[in-house]
């Protein structure tokens, strides 16, 4: 049974259609890259499945149950990270995770705090306030908090936008092991074509708010006479009628 | 509040100023003579109950406010939390700083100028709770009003208690208002709060009929602006203004 089933998935403000009949699921263990140029609708639908955006239409359906009428349960087992998404700045890394932690109501949440700071490598900051971190130690509190229900679904919308590479490999490193060891689910945004093509088994494009292209993103590229992904993407973002209508 | 002094000290900040003024007002005025004294004193009794009212509605407010300006409203709303309780967290967070701040101005009415307001007796209770109720009411209101227009809409609720204090009969008797306003001030819980203290200041105990014409009002507005913030709630959903909750929204 897939983790998330979208089917028909429409979203319109007023005479524009951000979102248009998006249909698309995700198997566990499985990390798929929504991708697609800016204003395409990825964070739209990201939103629609947090359930903090009303779909015009459309079925969103989670761990078999829809999320319009369970949206309570479905977010116990689910969670996020994004990087407009702050944490609280005037909150410790550690007042931070408590909340949350209550929040989603974890058990034993001391001892998953403490192994959650461990993984992370966030030991020695745990008294430092969210707004003194750097990026890189921002990003990887957000993983943490994301994670820290055991998650069957996680939806990261460009967890490493802005990091250098150094710390974007060791994030990827962390969300990949974590995948494999848990085969949770993870819908996954991101302008980095490497790193698309590093985690994900499969990518879907969305250019004006519809699914144009989906497949793997180590021969996706090839299947379109492109060079590489980034070169794809482009051909996505300037002229996406020029490429097979799915 | 631990990381920051500055957010434990406006707790008191206003409600203090609001004794010190009323209470030398108070003194200079109970230089006139007996009858003007206890009408005087009637005021400074009036305030810390106000204090309290006005607190708790912008204690909520405030709570609401934080979550905009440090871009966590995505997180709240995107997690398990209901609508509901996230009210419930608002609202106690607000009845914590607000009894702290009730505690104070009781002391410093008392150390500073010899006024206990303990001396309504038991009847502060009722006050108290009915004063709670529309507080949590109005915190509500403004709340679901800076969630329909933005974070600009936050200065619409600053100066709520103060224009309400016009009409609730805070400093003066319903009875000094113009006919017009006096209907106005019928409409407010508050209004028969105040006039209950003087009643009984005067030595006249039947209030209970102005108590529960006031419960049952404050109950009224509690349902009605909840479901005000439930409509504001559901048509963001709609519209998306969650989240993108920084900009503006008019």
């Amino acid at each position: 049974m897939a983790v998330i089933e979208i089917k028909n998935l429409c979203k319109n403000y007023d005479n524009f259609s951000a979102v248009s009949d998006v249909s698309f699921s995700i198997q566990e263990g499985e990390i798929v890259g929504l991708l697609g140029p800016n204003g395409a609708g990825k964070t739209t639908t990201i939103n629609m499945i947090l359930g903090i955006l009303e779909p015009a239409s459309g079925e969103i359906n989670v761990f078999g149950k829809s999320l319009k009428h369970h949206r309570t349960e479905i977010l116990q087992k689910m969670n996020f990270a994004a990087v407009y998404a702050h944490l609280p700045a005037n909150l410790t890394i550690l007042q931070n995770l408590k909340v949350f932690g209550h929040l989603y109501g974890v058990k034993n949440l001391n001892d998953k705090i403490k192994n959650l700071l461990k993984d992370f490598d966030l030991e020695k900051f745990k008294n430092h306030k969210a707004g003194s971190l750097s990026s890189g130690e921002l990003s990887r509190l957000n993983l943490a908090k994301a994670i820290m229900n055991d998650p069957q679904l996680i939806l990261l919308d460009e967890p490493t936008a802005s990091l250098d590479p150094s710390i974007s490999k060791h994030i990827r490193e962390l969300i990949k092991g974590y995948v494999e060891r848990t085969k949770t689910a993870v819908l996954w945004t991101s302008h980095n074509m490497k790193e698309i093509e590093e985690v994900c088994d499969r990518v879907m494009f969305l250019a004006h708010g519809k699914i144009i292209l989906s497949g793997n993103p180590k021969t996706l590229a090839k299947e379109y006479g492109k060079k590489d992904l980034e070169e794809l993407f482009i051909t996505v973002a300037r002229e996406p009628l020029s490429l097979k209508e799915e | 509040m631990r990381s920051n002094p500055v957010r434990f000290i406006n707790i008191f900040t206003w409600t203090i100023f609001d004794i010190i003024q009323w209470g030398f007002i108070t003194k200079y005025l109970g230089g006139f003579g007996g009858a003007v004294f206890s009408a005087v004193t009637v005021i400074l009794g009036s305030i810390v109950l106000w204090g309290f009212m006005s607190r708790i509605q912008q204690g909520i407010m405030s709570s609401f406010l934080e979550d905009i300006w440090s871009q966590n409203f995505i997180n709240f709303f995107a997690s398990p939390l209901k609508v509901k309780e996230y009210l419930l967290g608002l609202i106690l967070t607000s009845v914590v700083t607000s009894a702290i701040a009730l505690m104070a101005t009781f002391l410093l009415a008392i150390l500073v100028f010899g006024y206990n307001i303990l001396v309504l007796g038991l009847y502060i209770l009722p006050f108290l709770f009915i004063l709670f109720i529309f507080g949590v009411a109005m915190g509500l209101f403004i709340t679901g009003l800076i969630f329909r227009l933005g974070p600009s809409a936050e200065w619409l609720g600053w100066p709520i208690p103060m224009i309400m204090s016009i009409f609730v009969g805070v400093f003066y008797p319903i009875s000094v208002l113009p006919h017009a306003l006096q209907m106005v001030s019928k409409a407010l819980p508050p209004s028969y709060v105040f006039e209950s203290i003087r009643m009984i200041i005067a030595g006249n105990y039947n209030i209970w009929g102005n108590l529960s014409a006031a419960f049952l009002l404050a109950l009224v507005y509690l349902f009605v602006t909840y479901l005000i913030f439930l409509r504001v709630y559901y048509r963001n959903l709609k519209t998306g203004a969650i989240t993108r909750f920084n900009a503006e929204a008019v």
